[in-house]
């Protein structure tokens, strides 16, 4: 057999077999050490992580008759069973494809020995790897971060949607968890007092994020418009002003503005009693809260598009203002002619990815309302509760896991379709290799 | 002179709504600090301007057992330092992987982060709950820091973007005249991206010195706490009968990040330039 074949085979019985055939000894030996740690590693774990994965575990928390005692026994905790088995079978794949990396490369030496090529040093391997393999070497650490602690526990949701993990009856470690397929789904979907609830929660979301976008945004274009127009002195001194809001940090400015529009002590309230208005139940009642919530997302929001606009207003060419005056044009045409467009080419990207970021805008109302008003029609869930804030409280206080992943993955597939749209028509994913 | 008088009242209007603008947007900071001196507990007074001022919520900040006020600054500074640090060096590294060069899999990667990006944050609490429990690291502070690095990689894009921006002639020269990659970087890279850095490191610093969803998970003991879980628990328990006191609170909190903001202002619009008009 030829030198390829050997290396492939040995390394295939053993990884580092072959890159010792091939005298590489050093990275032989490091190769051995691995799979050795990992087989110590794996061996006792593998069969456990399956058997949990598949069954969620088989025995119930009960009670035996010891002598005259009952003792407890404890039971499997189906939870704990499906996350180390999911890890175990990560560090496997892991594993896996750092094997067929090992045979490819004992193959590959191999080859070139063959050939008649020398065989690269443990310095030269090493010098390769930093100068030739340096990406993927600079990717490794933040790659094993986000597999772990990103990835994982998204699997470990989106498996959870596929469970019956819900109080009040399964809930570890009194009781086990099964797979129930897609009954979640059917539930969200079929029963009344859940579907009510989702399609109460999923309308105010999309028009919060619809109205909360337009708002800012135009806000945003209108007082940079006003700060850059003509007749507008101490223009650095405004643009400070308005950047105030951005600058505080908004888990604070949020929780002082749910004191500021407090319906009893709050001062707003207190200064409409001055010019003899009634007060108004600002977060007490279902439409006014909604009315809150947007006015202050445009307190906190209009500074973010203020600042990217005037960014981009100054970036537009004097010269076509100049030409456009001189064709007679008023202030109108001139702001209708250049100014929009050059503003809307710029901002439309970051217009979408906003609109995605408030779906998912969970401060705003967690901080300000809690999503409450409560709405007695719905299911753990208030009237200015969107998507995410409910799966925020079905988690965390009403233990209803699997309703909770099921609307999670909802959530993804709804901002999913708007940012591919978007990122597949921005220019930096078509012309990628152009600007440079 | 009707034109005069016409531009002399579009004028007077704009100043008016500027104004306006001005008053609601420096209000609720003014106020919030102005209670934080007000004599006296309660959210109601009469007047937006305290007749005496007082240091004694400050004061009790510090000195009353149930908060460990200073215990939680300690905290607070020291995990959002080392995540700010981390966080950096994590994402400029494999950003400046990701835009410089082409391997195999490298579409991939970007499709995965840009995906990843769009399920919400905290789906994946429960699991990292669990995790953390298994390896021992809840009510650590080391969780935390780890949690948020390893996290800041996704967002990531910005910065990606910036460096696209750079002309790869500078490191072809550099790579010719024998540098390694890693030199590069940090001679050539670095010091190009002074703004995207400071952008980065001011928003992972501001990230972890704010976030109470994932620290209050986590931190289960009183003297691990940090500010924002502190302060969310503050609010929970005590709004409406001390509202002074949350005020003396919220301003400690906000004052450094404010201040940072000001200060290092020039740097963000530019990131946030440069971040937007490559989408």
């Amino acid at each position: 057999m030829r030198q390829r074949g050997i290396a492939a085979v040995l390394s295939t019985l053993f990884m580092g077999l072959g890159q010792l055939y091939n005298r590489q000894y050093i990275k032989g030996l490091l190769f051995a050490a691995i799979e050795v740690s990992a087989l110590i590693w794996l061996m006792p774990n593998i069969g456990k992580a399956l058997w949990g994965v598949y069954t969620l575990g088989e025995k119930t928390q009960g009670f035996q008759k010891v002598g005259k005692l009952n003792v407890r026994v404890e039971g499997d905790h189906s939870i704990y069973l499906l996350i180390s088995g999911l890890i175990t079978l990560f560090v496997l794949a892991i594993f896996i494809l750092i094997y067929i990396m090992t045979i490819r490369d004992a193959y590959r030496t191999g080859k070139s020995r063959e050939a008649g090529i020398a065989i690269p040093s443990f310095q030269e391997t090493l010098a390769y790897v930093t100068d030739k393999k340096f990406p993927l070497l600079m990717l490794s650490v933040p790659i094993i971060g986000v597999l772990f602690l990103t990835v994982m526990p998204i699997v470990f949701m989106i498996m959870l949607a596929f469970t019956n993990y819900a109080a009040p009856n399964n809930i570890p470690p009194k009781s086990l968890v099964d797979w129930v397929g897609f009954d979640t789904f059917a539930n969200l979907v079929t029963l009344k007092t859940w579907s009510a609830t989702f399609i109460g929660v999923a309308t105010w979301t999309i028009i919060w994020a619809i109205i909360a976008t337009v708002t800012t945004y135009i806000g945003g274009i209108l007082v940079a418009l006003l700060i850059e127009s003509k007749g507008v002195y101490f223009k650095k001194m405004w643009r400070t002003i308005f950047i105030l809001p951005y600058a505080i940090p908004q888990l604070i400015s949020l929780l002082v503005m749910r004191n500021l529009f407090n319906g009893q002590f709050g001062p707003i309230n207190q200064y409409l009693g001055y010019f003899g208005l009634g007060k108004l139940p600002w977060l007490t009642d279902p439409f006014w809260a909604k009315v809150t919530v947007i006015m202050v997302n445009m307190w906190i929001g209009i500074p973010v598009s203020m600042v990217l606009i005037l960014g981009i207003l100054t970036a537009i060419p004097k010269d076509m203002y100049e030409a456009a005056e001189v064709d007679g044009a008023t202030s109108f045409q001139k702001f209708r002619i250049i100014t929009m467009p050059f503003i809307l080419f710029s901002t439309v990207p970051i217009l979408i990815t906003q609109f995605a970021g408030n779906i998912n805008n969970f401060s705003v109302i967690f901080l300000l309302t809690n999503g409450d008003p409560v709405n007695g029609d719905y299911q753990y869930a208030g009237s200015t509760d969107l998507l995410v804030t409910w799966l925020y409280k079905l988690t965390l206080n009403n233990s209803q896991f699997n309703m909770s992943s099921a609307i999670g993955i909802v959530i993804f597939l709804i901002v999913a379709s708007f940012s591919i749209w978007n990122y597949r028509r921005s220019r930096s994913f078509k012309e990628e290799d152009m600007i440079q | 002179m009707s034109n005069n008088m016409r531009s002399a009242v579009i004028l007077t209007l704009k100043y008016v709504v500027l104004i306006v603008l001005a008053v609601s947007a420096i209000y609720p900071a003014l106020w919030i600090v102005l209670s934080s001196f007000r004599p006296g507990a309660s959210l109601f007074s009469e007047r937006l301007i305290p007749e005496t001022f007082t240091l004694v919520h400050y004061k009790e900040l510090f000195n009353n057992p149930s908060f460990q006020y200073g215990q939680w600054y300690l905290n607070t500074l020291k995990i959002a330092t080392l995540t700010m640090i981390f966080s950096t060096i994590l994402i400029t590294l494999s950003m400046y992987a990701l835009s410089r060069f082409r391997f195999r899999g490298r579409q991939s990667i970007l499709t995965a982060m840009l995906v990843l990006g769009m399920f919400p944050g905290f789906m994946s609490m429960i699991a990292i709950f669990i995790l953390l429990l298994q390896l021992n690291l809840l009510d650590t502070h080391a969780a935390l820091i780890l949690v948020y690095s390893a996290g800041s990689v996704l967002g990531g894009f910005v910065v990606k973007g910036f460096f696209d921006t750079i002309p790869r002639s500078l490191d072809e020269a550099a790579r010719i005249d024998g540098a390694t990659h890693l030199q590069v970087f940090v001679k050539i890279m670095l010091p190009l991206s002074k703004p995207m850095l400071t952008y980065v490191a001011l928003t992972s610093f501001t990230g972890a010195w704010i976030d109470f969803i994932f620290a209050r998970l986590v931190l289960r003991t009183k003297e691990n706490w940090t500010l924002a879980v502190g302060m969310w628990d503050l609010v929970n328990s005590f709004q409406n009968s001390n509202f002074t006191l949350f005020a003396a609170g919220a301003v400690l909190i906000a004052l450094p990040i404010t201040l940072l903001f000001f200060f290092l202002q020039r740097f963000l619009v530019q990131g946030m330039m440069s971040g937007a008009s490559k989408g």
